[in-house]
């Protein structure tokens, strides 16, 4: 006798699913898609029909076709710079084994989880009148741009290669080089394929911060050179031109929705590969790595440097060198520039920056933990691809554009958030959730499945298997992930310069307002203030960098 | 009373089916071998008893009660992969008392006692991570065990190993299946390995059962001539060339290497067209008139080369009638 019957899945299963969805998914629909679908609205409707004379007119003026085109002109030169630059570093860091590599490797990371305002900071100091590089008269200008923009994501390009170059089983390349292959032979045909997917992911991605770089911009740029996002930025707060915004941040979704197509792509071939263990893919240094060591060590230096001459003009004050400038964060500024002394602010900060975690760590868990799973209904498993992808646009789209959204939208009941603390902190823990994310997913993902079957077939119900698997290899890489989210909300400034409360204002905000009104000690506050900044995020990412987790910082 | 019942068992992958209507029953305390070459469904039958795969059709019970529905953990079953999936974040004692904490009965005493079961006492506090494959897989049996499961479901349990490992490995399993009294299903696609372990034997072919049996009834009559052919059967023959093998013989035989031996003034002549050296002596492929190209075998003091006229015998140990 044979009965047919069709078996439904576990119910626990679709509930999980829909739990573990349902969290991330209203997070980013509240705080991510409504307020950008708002703010995108106003510049397609007017009085409730669709108007796109909007776009005619806002496009149309030279302006903005100028900064669109320094926009993208820029991002893409930027990427460019940094892959060439990027790839034989990550070389040298990660697939020669030397002494002091984990301190290079270190400080080549450092910039990239350096606050934007800081940076902007460090390379005004540097290049103004006076300074280390003065002589080269750079200040304000568009190579002055370009060299903050490279400080910065170097580190992408190193660390996403990086880590694939690492994983590269190198008897491939020993096996071409037997077949009779030169070394450059080699490279151009077995491993320059391997890294391709690794390099379009990570010049794609550095394309993307490039395009919406905010803070280091708005410092170092002036009124001459900006991107959207700075524009953006100017049109709401100081032109008050809502609809030009709205049109510009269409504008600036639409090229950061193909730019992260392109990356997905890229993404989903690499993680094809197999990687070995580091031990079998190192060597020791030789005599033909003596170019690569040379432009490390040369962007080593030049990285260095701001760094450097943000410390030491940090010690300069009116009367020679000392601590000046550091003991005036107790005060409120010259001619009452804040309303906080410095250390509020940075206490405000530290306790942002926390909630911010938290909520970029449950949201992000959550997310991870769901797109991780492989349902056998293909429609499932395409739903699961497109919600990764949508985690990861506010990597992208204008914090600028987020913050102002939330104005517009979290102001009526149940969300009338406007006057309330906790949106400074949902906005970071947003820009926060795709670096969770991308570094917690990938270690979900390379769980064996079956791994999680063995634990079922000895009686656990699922959340125990949930508990006892996932959440037991997940351990290092969610604190790691945590460490990272705190640096980035502690530097965030795009949206929490919209959201902040004057009263209540974090230490970005104060430094930028700093700079905003020189003269007597504000400027030596805001490098000293910079300079704290600066080494509480290093003290957590060095503390992060302890636990090893690969996947930290790579896309 | 039967203690596995499947029951016109079906699982499809995209609409393809990688199980198709397989029936099958199973003793308390009987070892069932699921034999069958790679991408023949074996392994998704074990899962869908495990409960890992939803079943298009049919029905699983145990002891006469549809577990069908009943979820992976409820099952009381335990699964063995392939690659044993130990925890990489436990020791080898946290791996193997897993099953006890669920159950909430943890006792030292019983994974010692496992431990040695699997001969491994006083590894219990090494990571698994520095074990060997052989003992990795032996944790893997053990953390199995621990469950006291029901029923035992083994993934080629043994095939990830090398060939010394693995004949010794078999040996041991048969035996600690012996010992604890465990009903088992057991899937391989390697013959010496099935009937090394099991007490019966069914063979999966394309998605399907094609025979049952014990696994000397099932060496000793193959059901059709492509489960001989999987079972290391090289020849099948019919008609006039069957019988002229086995006189009596009135169906089809199949014949293995060690079917015909090179002998001095044996019954049968023909000629060497090809002869290789082997670890026994030599193989050889033979022409035999009236029946064509035959391998058969030649012993260390019979050296024979190509185009070399011998005589022949057969060896009933190396042939099977197709039933």
């Amino acid at each position: 006798m044979t009965s047919r019957v069709r078996v439904r899945p576990a119910p626990g299963t679709i509930l999980a699913i829909v739990l573990g969805a349902g969290v991330p998914v209203a997070f980013v629909g509240v705080f991510f898609a409504w307020p950008v679908a708002a703010m995108v609205g106003r510049g397609l409707f007017v009085d409730g029909a669709l108007d796109l004379t909007g776009f005619g007119e806002v496009l149309a003026r030279p302006r903005t076709l100028r900064l669109i085109g320094l926009t993208i002109g820029q991002a893409a030169l930027a990427s460019v710079v940094c892959v060439v630059l990027g790839l034989p570093i990550a070389h040298v860091l990660y697939r020669l084994r030397f002494r002091g590599q984990r301190m290079l490797r270190a400080l080549v990371v450092l910039p990239f989880v350096l606050p934007t305002v800081v940076v902007g900071v460090a390379f005004r100091t540097l290049l103004r009148e006076g300074g280390l590089l003065g002589s080269l008269q750079l200040d304000g200008t568009f190579a002055a741009i370009m060299l903050a923009l490279v400080f910065f994501n170097v580190a992408v390009v190193v660390r996403t290669v990086g880590t694939t170059w690492e994983g590269l089983d190198k008897r491939q390349e020993e096996a071409a080089r037997v077949l009779g292959a030169s070394p450059v032979r080699v490279w151009l045909t077995v491993t320059l394929p391997r890294l391709a997917p690794a390099i379009t992911s990570a010049a794609s991605i550095v394309f993307l911060f490039c395009s919406t770089a905010f803070g280091v911009v708005l410092v170092l740029g002036g009124t001459k050179f900006g991107t959207i996002e700075t524009e953006i930025y100017l049109l709401t707060t100081q032109f008050l031109d809502l609809r030009g915004a709205s049109v510009l941040s269409v504008t600036q979704l639409v090229v950061v929705v193909l730019v992260l197509l392109v990356a997905a792509r890229a993404r989903g071939r690499r993680t094809a590969q197999r990687r070995v263990d580091s031990a079998r893919s190192g060597r020791v240094p030789r005599l033909g790595d003596l170019p690569a060591i040379v432009v490390t060590v040369a962007v080593a230096g030049f990285l260095a440097l701001p760094i450097v001459a943000l410390l030491l003009r940090s010690l300069r004050t009116a009367d020679g060198w000392g601590l000046g400038n550091y003991l005036a964060l107790g005060t409120t500024g010259s001619r009452n520039a804040l309303v906080v002394p410095v250390w509020v602010a940075l206490g405000n900060s530290l306790a942002i920056a926390v909630q911010a975690t938290a909520l970029a760590l449950v949201v992000g868990l959550a997310a991870s933990l769901v797109i991780s799973r492989r349902p056998r209904s293909l429609g499932l498993r395409r739903s699961l691809a497109g919600f990764d992808a949508v985690l990861m646009l506010p990597l992208g789209v204008s914090a600028v554009t987020v913050g102002f959204g939330f104005l517009i939208t979290l102001n009526t009941p149940p969300f009338d958030l406007r006057s309330s603390p906790v949106l400074v902190p949902i906005a970071q823990a947003l820009v926060a959730l795709p670096l969770v994310v991308r570094t917690i997913l990938p270690v979900l993902t390379g769980i064996d499945g079956r791994m999680r079957e063995s634990a079922a077939v000895l009686g656990s119900p699922p959340w125990r298997v949930l508990r006892d698997v996932d959440l037991a290899i997940v351990g290092r890489p969610v604190l790691a992930a945590s460490g990272f989210a705190f640096a980035v909300a502690l530097g965030e400034f795009g949206a929490t310069s919209f959201l902040s409360r004057p009263d209540r204002p974090t230490l970005p905000v104060v430094i930028f307002r700093l700079i905003g009104l020189p003269g007597g000690d504000n400027f030596g506050m805001a490098i000293a203030a910079s300079v704290v900044l600066a080494a509480v995020t290093v003290a957590v990412i060095a503390l992060v960098e302890r636990l090893r987790v690969g996947t930290m910082g790579a896309f | 009373m039967t203690a596995l019942t499947i029951d016109g068992v079906t699982v499809s992958f995209d609409g393809t089916a990688a199980v198709d209507d397989v029936s099958l029953g199973l003793e308390p305390g009987e070892v069932l071998g699921i034999l069958g070459p790679s991408g023949s469904g074996k392994s998704t039958l074990l899962r869908s008893i495990a409960g890992l795969e939803r079943l298009d059709a049919g029905r699983i019970a145990w002891h006469g009660d549809d577990i069908t529905a009943v979820p992976v953990h409820r099952r009381g079953f335990a699964l063995m992969f392939q690659d044993g999936q130990l925890f990489p974040h436990r020791t080898v004692a946290q791996n193997i008392a897993y099953p006890l904490r669920i159950a909430r009965t943890p006792s030292h005493a019983r994974v010692a006692e496992l431990l040695a079961l699997v001969g491994l006492a006083g590894f219990g506090d090494r990571r698994v991570t520095e074990l060997s494959g052989g003992e990795q897989q032996r944790v893997a049996l053990a953390r199995s065990l621990a469950a006291e499961p029901r029923l035992l479901l083994l993934d080629e349990p043994l095939s990830s190993l090398d060939r010394e490992l693995r004949e010794r490995l078999a040996g041991d399993l048969r035996r600690i299946l012996d010992e604890t009294g465990t009903t088992a299903v057991f899937v391989t696609h390697d013959q010496d390995e099935a009937f090394a372990v099991s007490d019966r034997v069914a063979v999966m072919i394309g998605g399907r059962v094609r025979q049952t049996g014990t696994p000397a009834e099932v060496w000793r009559r193959p059901a059709s001539a492509e489960i001989a052919r999987f079972l290391g059967y090289t020849t099948v023959l019919g008609g006039d060339a069957a019988r002229l093998v086995r006189p009596r013989s009135d169906g089809a035989i199949a014949l293995r290497a060690a079917a015909l031996v090179v002998t001095h003034g044996g019954p049968v002549a023909a000629t060497v067209v090809r002869s290789t050296p082997s670890v026994d002596g030599w193989r050889v492929r033979l022409a035999v008139p009236g029946i064509g190209e035959l391998d058969g075998i030649a012993g260390a003091q019979h050296p024979v080369s190509a185009g070399e006229a011998v005589t022949v015998r057969f060896d009933d140990a190396g042939i099977a009638e197709l039933s």
